[in-house]
């Protein structure tokens, strides 16, 4: 079976975000890079979903992204993972959800593909949009945030919960299939020492838009940024003084009831 | 393309009261254009729920409801909304951020080569385009966004952002609607909705959470905070840290990787306030917190603040909003 799972590189979860002073976009300076929170439980998942199958499966990774994409990609390599797919070019850097999921089908047509994984979410745009235009792309069905993954003795179908509101929805799906995780699906591994070692031997195959034939997938501009900005200031926070708790409990709730009108 | 299609989401039987907020978004774009907002309903029902939005000036409502749609598939309502748009050519398609929106939306979107903006919290329009605020980095910082040319915009609004609509004048028509839905082209199928013990609301529906931190010792002690979450029809929210030792379940957990949340009353019990437990409830309308450190940086977000045990403060807070109410 193959297995694809897609990465991607973003700033970490405990960065201080700042606009940059062109106005155009972040400041990266001093800004730690890892992987896609999410996309590590997608990792996980596949490299599980390799055990249960066995065989010849393979577990990809494919990650677009700058230059520096490759540490995440040998990290991932360490944890299991067979091979890394990097597409790589400076024609992608503002690359809409679009442009991305008709350079990724490319890519992942090419090495073939069964069922893919992926994070809910990137952590940095939250678009959440990647996943659906390249299920419609490669034409298979999708399925968004799972909590629960089991496949058929056949290998044919999934049998996946998603979360909702206030429920968790059963979803059957056929393969080929592409599946969005979060957080609670499992405990993503961390890499051994001796993967880390092996990981140094893997494939990483770079690729570039003109490997894909995909030279004028940048140029589809549907949508842009006009404005970067800030966090409005949060007003001054009212610091309730009492004698004891319970007095301050009483006006705590004399003001929400009568300032901040919320009781 | 200067119509606008809004969609209602049934769930349970039910049509999610974000329907209101995306008329208020339909107005402002609508105020622009010239155009007019319709709306569809998909799933059981759709046909007498429609009579929920009468009254708010929506000019057609197009209720489709057979068996190949009675259940939810992304693919089954893909097709359903891809036809519509395709048939009445609209600008604009407004979608709650919800679970559903969020799956069906970008898969329309990609379908009809349109562009989609995701978690929208505002809307303006200007100098003939709509320009859509969302945030970014988990709501580290906002970015304003328009398209590019004229394809058809979809955009996802999160709840509790916009008002929702008041009335307005105008008779709407209703009109029934194949859904087109063959069996072989869903491919993936929800199957089954198994609700979530406890019958709280979900932390991204709430009006009122109160989130437990830290400080909470065990599972057992969060139900000081399920009391007055219980006595305000609220939903019981935890940090990161409290779901990770175990004591609570991951579906309720605020911040970047667990959930965003946007209630009117936000009290934070316990909870420092990392820089990533913040970016999931900064948009609340109000914020409390209660810390014993007062150096807390969730202080800082606070709009009003306890230096104090919550173990303390919480009961007594329970026991006199209980007289109030």
């Amino acid at each position: 079976m193959k297995i694809i799972v897609l990465l991607k590189r973003v700033p970490d979860t405990e960065a201080k975000i700042l606009i940059n002073s062109k106005g155009s976009g972040i400041n990266e300076e001093g800004v730690k890079f890892i992987i896609n929170t999410y996309d590590e439980y997608a990792i996980e998942e596949g490299l599980k979903l390799k055990e249960t199958v066995g065989g010849d499966s393979t577990v990809t990774v494919v990650c677009m992204g700058v230059e520096e994409s490759t540490e995440i990609i040998r990290t991932a390599l360490a944890m299991g993972v067979d091979k890394g797919i990097h597409i790589c070019d400076a024609a992608l850097e503002k690359a809409t959800p679009a442009v991305i999921a008709t350079v990724l089908a490319k890519a992942i047509e090419d090495n073939g593909f069964d069922i893919i994984f992926c994070g809910k979410q990137g952590i940095d745009y939250d678009m959440a949009q990647t996943q659906a235009f390249l299920a419609e792309k490669l034409d298979i069905p999708q399925v968004n945030v799972i909590a629960e993954f089991k496949i058929s003795e056949d290998n044919k179908k999934v049998f996946l919960l998603r979360r909702i509101e206030g429920a968790d929805e059963k979803v059957e799906a056929d393969l080929p299939v592409i599946i969005s995780c979060a957080k609670g699906l499992n405990e993503p591994r961390y890499a051994s020492l001796p993967g880390i070692m092996k990981a140094k031997k893997k494939e990483i195959k770079k690729l570039t838009l003109a490997d894909l034939d995909s030279s004028g997938a940048s140029e589809e501009k549907k949508s842009t940024i006009i404005n970067w900005l800030p966090l409005p200031k949060s007003g001054e926070c009212k610091i309730i003084e009492g004698e004891e708790p319970g007095e301050k409990a009483v006006e705590l709730a004399r003001l929400l009831r009568e300032e901040a009108k919320v009781l | 393309m200067n119509d606008i299609l809004i969609f209602g989401e049934i769930r349970n039987g039910e049509l999610k009261r974000v329907i209101k907020e995306l008329v208020t978004a339909g107005r402002i774009v609508t105020e622009g254009t010239g155009g007019s907002i319709d709306a569809v309903l998909i799933g059981k029902g759709a046909s007498d729920l429609s009579k929920n939005i009468a009254g708010l000036g929506i000019r057609k409502t197009f209720c489709v409801d057979d068996n190949l749609v009675e259940k939810y598939s992304t693919e089954g309502y893909a097709k359903v909304l891809s036809d519509l748009i395709t048939d009445s050519g609209y600008g604009y398609i407004f979608f709650g951020a919800t679970a559903m929106g969020r799956d069906l939306s970008p898969r329309v979107a990609a379908r009809v080569d349109g562009v989609m903006f995701s978690d929208c919290v505002d809307l303006r329009f200007q100098d003939g385009r709509c320009i859509a605020k969302r945030p970014v980095y988990s709501g580290k910082l906002f970015v304003e966004i328009a398209p590019v040319g004229k394809i058809p915009v979809f955009i996802t609004l999160r709840p509790n952002n916009l008002p929702p609509a008041d009335s307005a004048a105008g008779e709407t028509e209703t009109e029934m609607r194949p859904s087109g839905v063959m069996e072989d082209m869903i491919r993936a199928l929800a199957t089954e909705i198994i609700p979530m013990a406890g019958g709280r609301p979900d932390i991204t529906e709430a009006e009122v959470i109160i989130a437990g931190g830290r400080a909470m010792k065990d599972s057992e002690s969060f139900e000081i905070l399920g009391e007055l979450a219980d006595l305000l029809g609220g939903a019981v929210g935890a940090s990161r840290a409290v779901v990770d030792a175990g004591y609570v379940p991951q579906s309720i957990q605020v911040g970047q990787t667990g959930k965003i949340v946007n209630p009117k009353l936000y009290i934070a019990c316990g909870i420092s306030g990392a820089i990533q437990h913040l970016a999931g409830m900064r948009t609340s309308k109000v914020i409390v917190a209660i810390n014993k450190d007062s150096n807390a940086p969730i202080f800082e977000r606070a709009h009003y603040g306890i230096v104090g045990d919550l173990f303390e403060v919480v009961p007594a807070l329970t026991e006199e909003i209980r007289k109030l109410l």
